[in-house]
């Protein structure tokens, strides 16, 4: 039997007092690269914050399971030590704080640092620049990639990797997300699926108004997405079979 | 003057030494001359924390406790480049001096200037001779030994035409004394093509009041930057240094790192009086107020030239709900053209950057002290490393004392 790394049972959230997620349930195996699509504003991102345990997305119910552990109710830094990380689609920017100290929590060594530079083609001189301040839609991308690889954790999420990259930048972080997916596990958020020319994705899922509504083939769904549009997912029989399950259970 | 108005005025400064003398002594025990390695353990470690290293780690220092100079010593490399000595001796040896005494400032601008004025206490005087470039900082310390002391010290700096060069002064108490006043007034004449980085520590105490009065005036093509930064409680500290650009394409830089604990009343700003085409102004402000602290950090840029430019930024950290921040940034224009702007934020620490860095592997607790070091990062300044150093190790432990 193949052994999931994230279990996520009947996880519904909520944040400000209004339901994100509803009885979202994902597995995602040791090893696996798993891939969420989503129109904006359905609940992809919620997810990765409610997997990595912000505050603000209150879990109402179910449970999120991380290496056979009830990770539900961990603080944020628990849960990166037990291998999870994120890479933030728009971090926030912090004045004073050196990227470079940040790393610096990771390793001391400066030949490691100096190959994760490499791998990202990232300037060194950003090491010694606010953390995301002034930073380009490019370098913020590959600044979040250069600190999930320095953390060395079993469990990737990458809020759309790909957004506001330019082509040559998008291979250079892909190359280096794939290169750091290696044995490794992931759930990457994507829109348009540039990145899955570089990722071997094993699993797609497509998230709609906080509900998981399919999951299949990354090549399958994505090129289905790409010439129909998130139209046909409403339409998909696995969503009608959704509606039907809420429909009973309202009345 | 009137006999009446000076007998007056006599009067009125008479009354006003009684005032200080009922609480503050003018007597404290003379020092000696001396290396400051043979100066008592706790005065070096104290003198340490707000930048004061061995002589030879600067081109020259100046030393004064209480009222008695220590040292005005030279390196010998930099002999013929500099002149450091007390202000009191400068007025000795140069007739000249006297244009640079109480020219920036008036005697008469508060009672602190007055008291200054009739009651001198030496004050160091730094000259950086024509186009000398002084590659080492020199250094200045101002220490009050004695309890309850008043010391009024009138310091004088002039960079002269083409010099460079970076002072960096110490203001400290000893660690034992319970309470005092002093009053440091301070003019800075940087003449055309000059640059001159003036750093001022300050580590008085939760019983001390401190006065600084500062001026400069900044000629053609000359720069001025002043870096401020104090990280030790005070009872109350007001200042309001100016800075005159005078010539044509002068520049001024005012960075400032408050860090106010305590009870401490800290009510700090810094005035930048554009006057000539090209002139260039900037204040950035940081102020941090935790416990019962009180902040006032004031700003104001005056633009009386059309081709004149400045900017003041401040910001203020929040870390309790019994502290305060008031920021008053003022803007005066006085010629079409000048271009003067502010921006300034008071707030806590953004929930969202402690959640970021506890994704990153921090705990709460160090998110959020590396978030305060950082607000206090002095990276920007362009300080010596040594000293830079030293500052980023004070900054760290601020920080978790701080939370």
């Amino acid at each position: 039997m193949t052994e999931n790394i994230l279990e996520i049972n009947n996880l519904s959230v909520e944040v400000s007092g209004k339901i994100v997620l509803e009885d979202v349930n994902l597995k995602i195996a040791k090893g696996e690269v798993h891939v969420l699509f989503g129109p904006n504003g359905s609940g992809k991102s919620t997810l990765l914050m409610t997997i990595m345990g912000f505050p603000a997305y209150k879990v109402l119910s179910g449970e999120i399971i991380f290496k056979g552990r009830d990770i539900t109710n961990l603080p944020i830094n628990e849960r990166v030590k037990l291998g999870i990380n994120v890479a933030f689609q728009n971090p926030p920017a912090i004045r004073g704080v050196k990227l470079r100290e940040i790393i610096g929590y990771w390793t001391s060594s400066i030949r490691e640092i100096e190959n994760l530079l490499k791998k990202v083609n990232f300037s060194p001189d950003l090491l010694d620049r606010d953390v995301n301040l002034g930073f380009s839609g490019g370098e913020i991308k590959k600044s979040e990639i250069l600190q999930i690889m320095a953390q060395k954790g079993d469990f990737f999420m990458i809020d759309e990797p790909d957004s506001g990259v330019d082509v040559e930048n998008l291979k250079i972080i892909g190359r280096a997300i794939n290169d750091m997916l290696q044995d490794k596990s992931g759930l990457i958020i994507t829109h348009q699926g540039y990145i899955l020319r570089f990722i071997n994705a094993h699993m797609a899922h497509v998230i709609l108004q906080g509900t998981i509504v399919c999951s299949g083939s990354p090549t399958k769904i994505l090129t289905q997405i790409l010439t129909e549009g998130y139209g046909w997912c409403y339409k998909c029989p696995m969503r009608r079979k959704i509606e039907k399950r809420e429909t009973k259970t309202n009345s | 003057m009137s006999n009446e108005k000076k007998n007056r005025e006599e009067r009125n400064e008479d009354k006003l030494l009684e005032n200080f003398a009922s609480r503050l002594s003018r007597k404290p025990r003379k020092w000696q001359a001396c290396a400051l390695s043979n100066l008592p353990d706790e005065i070096i470690k104290r003198a340490y924390e707000v930048g004061v290293v061995p002589e030879d780690s600067r081109a020259a220092t100046y030393f004064q406790i209480d009222h008695s100079v220590i040292s005005k010593a030279i390196q010998r490399t930099f002999q013929g480049q500099i002149e450091v000595m007390s202000t009191k001796e400068a007025m000795k040896k140069y007739d000249w001096f006297k244009k640079y005494w109480w020219r920036l400032i008036s005697k008469d601008m508060d009672q602190f200037t007055r008291l200054a004025y009739l009651k001198w206490d030496h004050g160091y005087f730094i000259r950086i001779l024509e186009d000398q470039k002084v590659t080492l900082p020199l250094q200045s310390c101002l220490f009050v030994f004695t309890d309850y002391l008043n010391q009024n010290v009138h310091n004088v700096v002039i960079a002269e035409p083409g010099s460079e060069a970076q002072i960096i002064t110490g203001c400290a108490v000893h660690p034992n004394i319970h309470g005092g006043l002093h009053v440091g007034i301070s003019e800075f004449y940087i003449k055309e093509d000059a640059k001159l980085t003036f750093t001022m520590i300050h580590a008085w105490n939760r019983n001390f009041d401190s006065r600084p009065r500062s001026a400069a005036l900044i000629g053609d093509n000359a720069t001025f930057v002043s870096n401020y930064l104090l990280f030790q409680p005070v009872k109350n500290l007001q200042m309001y240094p100016v800075a005159y650009c005078k010539g044509v394409n002068s520049r001024v830089e005012f960075n400032n790192i408050i860090y106010g604990s305590g009870d401490s009343h800290i009510d700090v700003g810094s005035k930048v009086i554009l006057q000539n085409s090209e002139a260039r102004g900037e204040i950035i402000t940081r102020a941090i107020a935790t416990d019962n602290a009180k902040i006032y950090a004031r700003g104001l840029l005056q633009g009386e030239h059309e081709e004149s430019r400045a900017h003041l930024e401040c910001r203020g950290l929040l870390l309790s709900d019994r502290a305060m921040i008031y920021t008053i940034p003022e803007l005066l224009a006085k010629a079409q053209g000048a271009e003067l702007s502010h921006e300034a934020a008071v707030g806590k620490i953004a929930e969202e950057e402690i959640y970021y860095l506890m994704a990153r592997g921090f705990s709460e607790k160090e998110a959020a002290s590396l978030i305060v070091r950082g607000f206090m990062d002095v990276s920007i300044f362009g300080l010596p490393r040594d000293l830079e150093e030293n500052i980023k190790r004070i900054v760290k432990a601020t920080a978790e004392r701080a939370l």
